[in-house]
């Protein structure tokens, strides 16, 4: 959209064009979807209460509307696919350069590894920074092979790493239906009815205990909260990379939820220590004093002992159950 | 010397996000010194003082915290000055949501926590609204749907602004937020400088202490709520 048009075109026309301005204009205390006059009109025609609920002047706002138009219009932008992430050395925290480079692509589990305050945040901190040699580790991190746009270091709405935290409840209260869609419109997201449904469907696959739309999310158990953040993230959020820190075992098909993540074309971080999750990845990164040590790519015995190591963890699985179910363990 | 005003609602985590700043510029021997205004009692400078940060604190006891900001804010300046630091940081609660320390010129940076609710951000005056660098802390706690819905909520209110996450605990984010704060301007002192938005007008009997309820003691700037009518900002 044109500036002119934006300051000249009735307001009832333009929220029809673009809804996303009605919730502009609505979180100013200002109704405008049936307003026939221009914005400059609106301006002009505020009381004196009216501008202190605005909390700023008519000029701030004017300037506030133009970057709102703006950031939605980037939205549609088409660089916004990430389709490498490339990691060129920097240096640990002697001085001593990185000897690897690494890229990253789309469909890919990478985890990384390291004792308490070696450096796993830092290397994360500087992927979603997109640092250019401008942070302590000296970095660079390139997309689709070239310098990164500004946007991806200072758009809300263009963030290249979404974070599944260790905390595994939710604190708005808020049905589950109702969170999907408040999470959806706030990211402009289309054919809305339709994700919703998706969201939910496998949310309910990875949970062990199926939940129904109007179940409240804060009272959902452990794990399907897991379930349906991690849904979530993969139809909802727009980010290229999601980072997990790690997953617990907690009533949620761990395997599934990353395969899920991977179709859905998301690059995957896991920082674990869980031998399962370790595998699962193709490679894994190696920390050490600040810097990557080591890559050790997932080789084929690695490959045929996590069949083992699954076949353990069934076991346990079984065990718990039994447990739960009030039976002895004196027979394994 | 560099001089950034932070402010944000009690307890959003401005201290810890300021001290996590101050720790990666630490690092980089760059002098950070920081002013600290509250309103009755803090014990903020205490902690400022033990991460080796100079520090001054004025405490604004029953006047407007952000009026007494501003009549002390060039001789803030003065002090940091004389503290040969590069850069100042001063730090004021918004109380009343209407609050606005920041001035045109003077990189502001306002503090607000995801815990505080999806509403918050609407409710927040020209100390959200104004600002240059929104910082969003206690992600840590929501999930990646709250934090995304939380900060379309700031942008939505401030779209012009930086939007920031750092953890006030572990750091994260303070590395990047450091050189934000590196790239203020050069500001010597604030002589022409004028605030971004007008502060919470006042001057009434009950400013000047009265302390009895009824209409014969209210005199000077008093607004009623028109409870006979339906209150609604419609055009």
């Amino acid at each position: 959209m044109k500036q002119a048009e934006l300051f000249t075109t009735p307001l009832n026309q333009l929220c029809a064009q673009m809804p996303e301005l009605s919730d502009f204009f609505t979180s100013f205390g200002l109704e405008v979807t049936q307003y026939a006059g221009d914005v400059d009109n609106l301006l002009a025609s505020l009381s004196a209460t009216q501008i202190e609920h605005l909390g700023m002047t008519q000029a701030q706002l004017r300037t506030a509307l133009q970057d709102y138009v703006t950031g939605i219009e980037a939205l549609d932008a088409d660089d916004s696919r990430v389709r490498s992430i490339r990691i060129l050395p920097g240096r640990d925290k002697n001085g001593h350069a990185e000897a690897f480079e690494l890229e990253l692509v789309p469909g890919q589990i990478v985890s990384i590894v390291g004792p308490t305050g070696s450096g796993k945040s830092r290397l994360l901190a500087d992927i979603e920074w997109v640092a250019q040699g401008d942070t302590p580790t000296g970095r660079h991190i390139l997309l689709n092979g070239a310098q990164p746009d500004p946007k991806w270091r200072f758009s809300t709405r263009h963030k290249l790493v979404a974070q599944l935290s260790q905390n595994m409840n939710f604190v708005m209260d808020l049905t589950v239906e109702e969170f999907i869609r408040v999470h959806g419109e706030s990211r402009f997201v289309p054919d809305l009815e339709q994700k919703i449904e998706q969201v939910q469907d496998l949310a309910n696959a990875l949970a062990g205990e199926p939940f129904a739309p109007t179940t409240h999310i804060t009272a959902l158990s452990g794990g399907q909260s897991r379930a349906l953040m991690i849904a979530d993230i993969a139809i909802l959020s727009s980010s290229p990379v999601v980072l997990i820190d790690e997953i617990e075992n907690a009533g949620i098909e761990r395997k599934k939820a990353l395969e899920l993540l991977v179709q859905k074309e998301k690059i995957v971080l896991i920082a674990t220590h869980d031998p399962i999750l370790a595998l699962l990845g193709e490679k894994r990164l190696v920390i050490s004093n600040g810097g990557i040590k080591q890559v050790i790519n997932t080789s084929a015995a690695e490959r045929a002992n996590l069949i083992e190591l699954e076949r353990m963890d069934r076991f346990m699985m079984e065990l718990r159950q039994r447990i739960r179910n009030g039976e002895t363990l004196e027979q394994l | 010397m560099k001089f950034i005003t932070v402010s944000g609602p009690p307890s959003s985590g401005k201290t810890a996000v300021i001290l996590q700043v101050i720790k990666a510029m630490q690092q980089r021997s760059i002098g950070v010194g920081v002013v600290k205004f509250d309103c009755l009692a803090t014990d903020d400078d205490v902690l400022y003082a033990r991460h080796g940060v100079p520090v001054r604190k004025g405490l604004a006891g029953p006047l407007c915290p952000d009026h007494f900001f501003v009549s002390n804010v060039e001789e803030c300046l003065e002090w940091g000055h004389s503290q040969k630091l590069d850069v100042l940081i001063s730090e004021s609660a918004g109380l009343c949501n209407r609050c606005s320390p920041h001035i045109e010129g003077i990189t502001a940076v306002c503090v607000i926590d995801n815990l505080s609710g999806i509403g918050t951000p609407k409710k927040i005056g020209p100390m959200l609204k104004t600002a240059d660098v929104v910082v969003i802390t206690k992600g840590d706690i929501v999930s990646q749907a709250e934090r995304e819905v939380f900060a379309s909520r700031v942008v939505q209110v401030n779209p012009s602004a930086l939007t920031m996450h750092i953890n006030g605990i572990t750091g994260q984010g303070a590395y990047e937020l450091s050189t934000v704060f590196y790239a203020a301007p050069e500001t010597d002192n604030l002589q022409g400088f004028s605030l971004r938005y007008s502060m919470p007008a006042a001057l009434c009997s009950y400013c000047l202490g009265e302390k009895r309820i009824g209409k014969q003691y209210q005199m000077g700037n008093v607004r009623k709520i028109q409870l006979g009518k339906e209150e609604g900002p419609k055009p």
